[in-house]
């Protein structure tokens, strides 16, 4: 059975995300140190997302992985979604 | 009558021979076997615990323990019967066993991880028998491990909780593997519309395996670090919140009780048309339910935690989605009695464990119901009626459909069939005895018996010794039907490839199957695993 | 009779299934964390600015490298470069290990200093705080666990590559030990902003 081999990435590629990636740190450091109130964790999730968006898509080659990769994806974040939203249910309305 | 006792097939061929060559096998086959040795001793020992229980409630006061060892049994009863009993049971055992049949390929898509998971399954089971006789004691916090108390015992919980998480680990394992393979290794002509409902389930089953499981995991991880550095995680008074470690505990939990059920329902789901020999009323709406059952399922552990503190406004919301779970599990019930209408129905041992489980998963379901909505939940929580309402889904559900697994599948995997006149006596006393045992139960905790207490008001007597005395006669049935499929399997008559006239791929290969499943060719499906035209049982 | 069982898209599979469980497992002390949050905010910004927010940018870097050497180094064994690939391995090893010493110089420091679960110091500055700490040692515990772990694995791989056992047309171990590095660095990323840098 020959199996059907992904491209490799070029090099390149993985350098320029591995440098976007330091830019987001920069800046999500650097936005951190501004006071916005509550906006602030809203804030570094939102930079810590785009972030593992670009691990997940480039280093870890989901990008080039078939649909079901993509929506098994999908459906963890779903569930944890519900964990961690259903459990505010309880704490924020006590 | 054949007197010998050498099975063929898988039980012949092997890479290696001997002992080693079911300790080192890789045959999905072998696993199976050795898990289903394994979950049949739990459940005879859990049993066992469960009638000594009985046995101290046959009166109130003091009968054979103190209120410390009665603590002890019914944690060790808990734990052994979920945690090493239930959640391996069909998917491990039955689910190794059939499922790479029943769509077509040789094996699962990781072997070596199957065999892991059997070991992680025997480690934990070893840590836990080790934690019931030594340091502390056996546990007493009941299988919940609730904090406070589970963090400041002085018993073994630091062992157990360790157990439980290397059988949590088996069981990840296992999810890994089976929705790897239903995804990957189906055979030509094996569309989604053509895998047996039993693949379906274990299929959803797997799910919840792989995405609840690592939350219980976490959670006893977290009991035993608060036990080692007294951080205080859950502790009000240092930040931190009891309540939360229930919330962890149930995520878990909850989906765990739809791991010990959906593969039961698809056990159910291959019995009935079999033996009514019709095709599954409503295939796509059995299959899509099964789904729809395990996501459902991850919505709703706060119903577990109604009398617990939590916001009016959490018990609100999961008091109503408690209410969508149950549609699909009604769907289910509604099209195996429809599939029986108008059916050619024999009543073989192994459909006579399916309709028992209609009839008992009908009740404890209801039961379900009442305990769902908030405001009869505050005056049944934590009553009998609890436990009646478990046992009538987990043991009337799960553990009946196990049996009717067993019945169904053994001659298929051994190639020998069981008496049938003794199945059928067995199960009578099995059916009546579980009925008599526990809906005694439903009724003392209506009438206000608190669960986990080794003594109980005088005017609860009656029902308790009711109870008990319905546990002896299950007891006789649980050991002629073991005896019967014991003697069975060594000793029973000879069975070709299709004893009972059935259309899943597990029944045109030889009985036991051969070392790879199929022969030479890869077998190539061209209609649905329901279609008898042209099915023809072999007699026996 | 012998059939090819080889799946190399299956075996990434199930790893992406397992990384799901990791994800889920670190979920619940996320919950923890969340929930603590909203009860006590001042008090976690307080205890946030006792972290060295130096120590955890480096090492975030760091991860973030050895992300991207690990990355570099399935491609450079597709390309069947395997020089670069072993190098490029243990690199990435020899990143995990700065990370790990990295945290042994910071939590000696907050150790030294009373600060460690159950410490009566830690007891002293009030529940906030200490629920902050518990938080952030188990959660950074569990995932300095896992950059051993992972460490471990890649160093194995990295071997079995030099023995020929993992080749540029067989790699699979190599592209699944890296997507378990990928998530030990994924952890990072969101413990990083929540436990280092609120204000």
């Amino acid at each position: 059975m020959s199996e059907h081999q992904h491209e490799p990435v070029p090099y390149r590629t993985f350098i320029l995300i591995w440098a976007a990636l330091l830019v987001l740190t920069v800046i999500t450091v650097a936005i951190s140190r501004v006071h916005l109130g509550p906006l602030n964790i809203w804030v570094a999730l939102g930079v810590a997302s785009i972030k593992s968006s670009l691990v997940i898509f480039f280093f870890m080659h989901l990008r080039q992985e078939s649909k079901l990769f993509k929506i098994c994806l999908l459906i963890m974040l779903v569930i944890l979604a519900i964990f961690i939203g259903m459990t505010f249910l309880d704490v924020l309305y006590r | 009558m054949s007197e010998s006792t050498t099975y063929t097939g898988f039980w012949q061929e092997s890479p290696r021979s001997g002992i080693l060559g079911w300790l080192l096998s890789t045959d999905h086959k072998r696993i199976g076997i050795m898990y289903l040795c394994c979950i049949i001793a739990t459940f005879i020992v859990g049993a066992c615990l469960g009638l000594a229980i009985r046995l101290e409630l046959i009166a109130p006061g003091e009968t054979i323990m103190g209120a410390q060892t009665y603590n002890a049994t019914f944690t060790v009863h808990g734990i052994l019967m979920i945690f090493m009993f239930l959640i391996p049971s069909i998917p491990a055992a039955f689910g190794n066993l059939l499922l790479p049949i029943q769509i077509g390929a040789r094996d699962v898509s990781f072997p070596k991880l199957n065999l892991l998971s059997w070991y992680c399954y025997v480690v934990g089971a070893i840590l836990a028998i080790i934690a019931i006789f030594s340091g502390g004691g056996a546990p007493d916090t009941g299988w919940t491990f609730y904090v406070p108390f589970s963090t400041q015992t002085t018993t073994n919980v630091n062992l157990a909780a360790f157990a439980a998480f290397m059988l949590g680990f088996s069981s990840i394992l296992t999810g890994i593997n089976f929705v790897t393979t239903v995804h990957r290794l189906r055979c030509e002509g094996m569309t989604w519309g053509r895998l047996p409902l039993f693949v379906w389930t274990l299929y959803a089953t797997a799910w919840i395996q792989v995405l609840a499981t690592p939350m219980v995991g976490i959670t006893l991880v977290l009991v035993i670090l608060e036990r080692v550095f007294g951080a205080g995680l859950f502790d009000a008074a240092r930040g931190g919140d009891p309540l939360l470690f229930q919330h962890l505990f149930w995520i878990y939990s909850h989906p765990a009780v739809y791991i010990m059920i959906l593969p039961g329902m698809g056990v159910i789901s291959e019995v009935i048309p079999t033996f009514a020999r019709k095709p599954v009323f409503g295939y796509w709406a059995m299959a899509l339910s099964s789904l729809a059952i395990a996501f459902a399922g991850s919505l709703v552990w706060a119903h577990h935690m109604y009398a617990s503190g939590m916001s009016d406004f959490a018990i609100l919301v999961f008091s109503f989605l408690t209410f969508i779970v149950a549609i699909p599990s009604a769907i289910k019930v509604f099209n195996w009695v429809s599939t029986l209408y108008k059916g050619s129905i024999e009543l073989a041992p192994p459909m006579l464990y399916a309709l028992a489980f209609i009839f008992n998963f009908a009740i404890g379901g209801l039961g379900g119901l009442a305990l769902g909505a908030a405001a009869s939940d505050i005056h049944l929580h934590d009553t009998y009626f609890v436990v009646g309402h478990f046992h009538y889904v987990m043991f009337g559900g799960g553990g009946f459909a196990l049996f009717a697994a067993m019945h169904y599948w053994l001659p298929k995997f051994t190639g020998r069939m069981y008496n049938h006149k003794a199945a059928m006596i067995g199960w009578a006393l099995l059916f009546v005895g579980f009925n008599v045992t526990y809906m005694a139960m439903q009724t003392v905790g209506i009438q206000g018996m608190p669960r986990r207490y080794y003594d109980y008001l005088p005017e609860f007597t009656t029902l308790n010794l009711v109870s008990t005395v319905g546990s002896w006669v299950m007891a006789v049935g649980l050991i002629i039907m073991f005896v019967n499929l014991w003697q069975g399997v060594r000793k029973g008559r000879p069975v070709g490839k299709n004893p009972w006239g059935a259309a899943t791929l597990e029944w045109q290969v030889p009985s036991p199957p051969p070392l790879e499943n199929f022969g030479e060719e890869d077998p190539v499906v061209t209609k649905g695993p329901y279609n008898f035209k042209g099915v023809v049982a072999d007699e026996y | 009779m012998s059939i090819e069982h080889r799946d190399d898209t299956g075996s990434r599979f199930g790893m992406w299934l397992f990384l799901y469980t990791e994800v889920i497992l670190f979920s619940g002390l996320f919950i923890l964390y969340a929930m603590a949050l909203t009860k006590y905010p001042t008090q976690f910004a307080k205890a946030s600015h006792m972290l060295n927010i130096y120590f955890g940018t480096i090492n975030t870097l760091v991860l973030l490298t050895s992300s991207l050497t690990i990355a570099l180094a399935v491609s450079a064994i597709q390309m069947g470069r395997i020089k670069q690939t072993l190098t490029l391995c243990w690199v990435t090893i020899a990143l995990a290990i700065v990370f790990l010493i990295n945290k042994y110089f910071e939590w000696s420091a907050e150790i030294g200093h009373g600060i460690y679960p159950g410490s009566e110091h830690l007891a002293e500055m009030g529940p906030g705080i200490t629920t902050f700490f518990n938080l952030y040692y188990f959660t950074a515990g569990l995932h300095g666990l896992h950059v051993l772990i992972g460490g471990t694995l890649i160093g194995v791989v990295a071997v079995m590559t030099a023995k020929g056992q993992v080749t540029s047309d067989r790699y699979t171990l190599l592209e699944n030990s890296a997507l378990y590095w990928h998530l030990v660095d994924l952890v990072w990323i969101f413990l990083f902003p929540l436990y280092y840098l609120i204000l």
